[in-house]
């Protein structure tokens, strides 16, 4: 078990690495940094400087050289609108980013996994069906709309709910439920699938001439086998939580990553940018290895 | 009434389909009595499983329906138990072992967990049930039980995997233990091991076993009585010896007249110059040897049988043999030219002349094409060997050739029953009028009657066209009436090499005669004789 942790985790640092290579070649090789980063009225003169302060005349490899070094000493520039670390600023919104994505997912996970194994389990009965249609609606419908017109019956008409920011528990409401919805709809199908072939299989049968109880056949013998595939989507799904829900974030004001992305990107702010995207890449591994993990606990057979 | 331990009367079932109710099983009726083992005969699509999963409550339903009978177990009839009383039956009273206890056991537990939970789910507290799992492991004779306990399923051979499912399955000592082709998936030498130790558990507690095979064999190793099943009927049902001895049902005769191993033996020609030279072959996955130095001759127009169990090695040498997977060192001259040593495109050329019938046809051919596609397929690959105008007429004579018609063309293998499947897998692999034909296990997976015609087709083929056969097997029986030579291979060794009158009359190596004592004759009588001369030898 130990030695497919280190495994696991060698192989997440080595694209780490790539990853870090490749951030730092695009805002290199995307055209002249001084352009990128100045504003378009810069003169030739405000460019000679900052590409002097930036070490943006020295060879290639030797840059390359120094921003590894700055990476792995937590230095990732200045963000240039509010004159702080960019990582700082990073962090800062991507604590929020991670709680919503955590309360969401586990919501969904829980409920995902409760309504497609009770579907699998009668399935073609009503609630297989009722399940099905919900389902599919959740995975169906644009997350931008769902938002919209949730803030015009909860928090316009209705009044029930404030519309954006932060501060209490009640605004957390509406950017949870929302983004609850598609990966929802797409977990329920993954789970029902992955259930009725579990439950179809010959350890089930086995489990049945024991004379075992129908409710420890599901939730015990099928579902650990059937959560393989469930996990992975899982997985996806939290992925694109975690790169920030840019736009239900936007619609809600809410101050995670999502938003800072957009907000940097329009404000030209590229070091807030490159950081974003080195932390979310960061996060995304790390979930990654922990699927790994799962996957192990779960199936002895992924151990050896 | 309430005499007999078990009593099937009039049961049937039926299930429904897109094409309407089907009867799987038609008023059938038998009994079995303590201590007593009752094996139910048929072939695939008899109804012979779906009987005893009906006693099991192990029907989906639906699509399937019991229409009518009684199941009555100590006169208590089960199907007129509600849901929870049956489940109580099931571990406790009756319980039931598998034809492939791999995917019959869950992958992610541990063996002890499965085996606790049979006892647990009927009341047992856990500290007894882990005790008890300890001792049945024991019982069944499992190497090193504490450790194995914490093993999963993985981690144990097929025949390990089958005493995990009899321990578990008698752990709450039931009265009736149902075995469904316990030992079709096992080596010879292990299913005898097996069947042994289910005799041993039934004198141990008098549990009445029903035991449902397809093999003559096994009935008359194990069994008191046998009842026959045909297309859902019972046809005959009386004890082992009557029914061998003096078969009333003419469908009962037929399965007696087609088990293998009663022909007359082929007389090989002298040898001549050989068509194939294999020597001193090897091959390694990472640390395990597969081929440990395989040297042999072929002949041209002969039939060699390359008879093993599981791990001897038989399937990777037919693998190397046709390049779809690499030799590490060795040779391999076929018609003067080594194999091995050929580039690409000469490789290409030399593809028609050696081809390969696998041995599920279910899974090697693409559901998704005709049978036509399927055997002119070949053609596209090499287009020289006959004119695209040629291709119906040519599949047409193919078809013919197997024993299936012009008619067949259209359809796809899903239509076809598993002996006509390996009937177009060979016409396919005739298609490019191939000099020699690997067949890996190319009847294993077929019911004992179609084995027959398929093997004579082969034999027919190879004496009309003069194709060389090499036949891969786990069975001798099997290649006792078709092959010239034999070879007995044994975790990546030869073991022995002879004419087929040799190795089956006077076989030199102790591997070869456990093999020859381990398989099972049909006769009940001959049967009786080597399990005496068995236990001796053990004892």
């Amino acid at each position: 078990m130990l030695k497919f942790v280190r495994k696991r985790a060698i192989a997440s640092l080595i694209s780490l690495a790539g990853l870090i290579v490749m951030v730092f070649f695009l805002s290199r090789l995307t055209g002249d940094p001084a352009a990128l980063f100045l504003p378009v009225e810069a003169s030739a003169e405000m460019k000679d400087q900052f590409r002097e302060l930036h070490g943006l005349n020295d060879p290639l490899l030797v840059q390359f050289g120094r921003y590894v070094g700055d990476v792995l000493t937590g230095d990732l520039g200045e963000s240039l609108r509010k004159a702080r670390p960019a990582l700082d600023v990073v962090l800062e919104a991507f604590v929020w980013t991670l709680w919503l994505a955590v309360i969401t997912m586990s919501l969904v996970a829980g409920a995902a996994v409760l309504v497609g194994s009770l579907a699998a389990f009668r399935a073609g009965g009503f609630f297989d069906r009722l399940s099905s249609i919900i389902s599919l609606v959740g995975a169906s419908v644009p997350d931008f709309w769902v938002a919209i017109v949730a803030i015009v019956v909860f928090s316009v008409n209705l009044a029930w709910l404030p519309t954006s920011g932060t501060g209490s528990l009640s605004h957390w409401i509406l950017p949870i439920s929302v983004l609850f919805i598609r990966p929802f709809g797409i977990i329920v199908q993954v789970v029902r699938g992955s259930m009725i072939s579990a439950l179809s299989s010959a350890y089930v049968k086995t489990a049945r001439a024991k004379g075992v109880k129908s409710r420890s056949i599901i939730f015990i013998h099928a579902l650990r086998n059937a959560m393989l595939p469930v996990i992975t989507v899982i997985g996806d799904q939290a992925a694109s939580l975690l790169n920030g829900a840019v736009i239900v974030e936007t619609i809600f004001g809410f101050p995670g990553v999502g938003k800072l992305m957009i907000d940097s990107i329009l404000q030209r702010d590229f070091n807030v940018v490159l950081a974003a995207i080195l932390v979310t890449a960061l996060a995304i591994f790390l979930m990654n290895l922990l699927i790994d993990l799962a996957y192990a606990l779960l199936d002895p057979r992924i151990r050896h | 009434m309430a005499d007999h331990l078990l009593e099937v009367r009039d049961l049937s079932v039926e299930f429904h389909t897109v094409a309407g109710p089907v009867q799987a099983v038609r008023r059938i009726s038998y009994y079995l009595d303590r201590g007593e083992t009752l094996a139910i005969l048929g072939e695939s699509g008899s109804g012979k499983s779906v009987s005893s999963a009906a006693i099991m409550n192990l029907i989906d339903m639906p699509p399937g329906r019991i229409s009518s009978g009684q199941i009555l177990l100590d006169g208590v009839d089960l199907l007129k138990l509600s849901p929870n009383e049956r489940r109580a039956f099931n571990g406790r009273r009756i319980a039931m072992i598998f034809q492939d206890p791999l995917s019959h056991l869950n992958p992610v537990y541990t063996v002890g967990w499965q085996i606790r939970e049979a006892l647990t789910a009927h009341g047992t507290d856990s500290v007894t049930a882990a005790a008890e799992a300890l001792r049945l492991l024991k019982r069944v004779a499992i190497p090193e039980p504490e450790r194995a306990l914490d093993k999963y399923p993985h981690e144990f051979s097929g025949g390990q995997r089958q005493r995990v499912m009899i321990a578990m399955a008698l752990a709450l000592r039931p009265d009736l233990l149902i075995a469904d082709e316990p030992t079709t998936a096992l080596d010879v030498t292990v299913q005898a091991e097996v069947l042994a130790l289910l005799k041993e558990l039934q004198t141990e507690t008098g549990m009445g076993v029903l035991i449902i095979t397809h093999d003559l064999g096994v009935v008359a190793e194990i069994a008191d009585r046998v009842v026959v099943m045909e297309k859902g009927a019972l046809v005959e049902a009386g004890t082992v010896r009557e029914v061998y001895k003096n078969p009333q049902h003419p469908y009962t005769r037929k399965l007696i007249a087609a088990a293998p191993g009663k022909g007359k033996m082929h007389e090989p020609a002298p040898r001549a110059e050989p068509v194939l030279c294999v020597r001193d072959l090897r091959k390694t996955y990472g640390s395990f040897q597969a081929l440990k130095g395989i040297s042999f001759d072929l002949m041209p127009g002969e039939t060699l049988a390359v008879v093993g169990e599981s791990g001897s090695g038989k399937s990777t040498l037919a693998r190397i043999l046709l390049r779809l997977d690499e030799p590490d060192s060795g040779t391999a001259h076929w018609k003067g030219r080594d194999l091995f040593s050929l580039s690409p495109a000469e490789l290409y050329k030399l593809r028609r002349d050696l081809q390969m019938v696998f041995q599920d046809p279910t899974q090697s051919l693409n559901p998704r094409m005709t049978v036509y596609q399927l055997i002119s397929e070949a053609w596209i690959i090499h287009p020289d060997i006959l004119p695209k105008a040629k291709w119906r007429e040519r599949v047409a004579e193919l078809l013919v050739q197997v024993g299936l018609g012009p008619e067949h063309m259209g359809r796809y293998p899903h239509q076809f029953s598993g002996g006509q499947r390996q009937r177009i897998a060979i016409a396919r692999a005739l298609a490019l009028q191939p000099q020699l034909i690997i067949c890996d296990e190319a009847v294993s997976a077929l019911d004992v009657s179609v084995q027959a015609q398929v093997i004579a087709l082969l034999d027919k083929l190879r004496k009309e066209m003069g194709i060389t056969f090499i036949f891969i097997a786990h069975d001798l029986p099997v290649v006792r009436d078709f092959a010239d030579h034999v070879m007995v291979m044994q975790s990546g060794s030869i073991v022995e090499f002879g004419t087929v009158r040799q190795v089956f009359e006077t076989p030199r190596e102790s591997y070869t005669r456990a093999l020859l004592s381990a398989g099972l004759d049909p006769d009940p009588d001959i049967q009786a004789v080597s399990r005496a001369s068995r236990l001796q030898r053990t004892h």
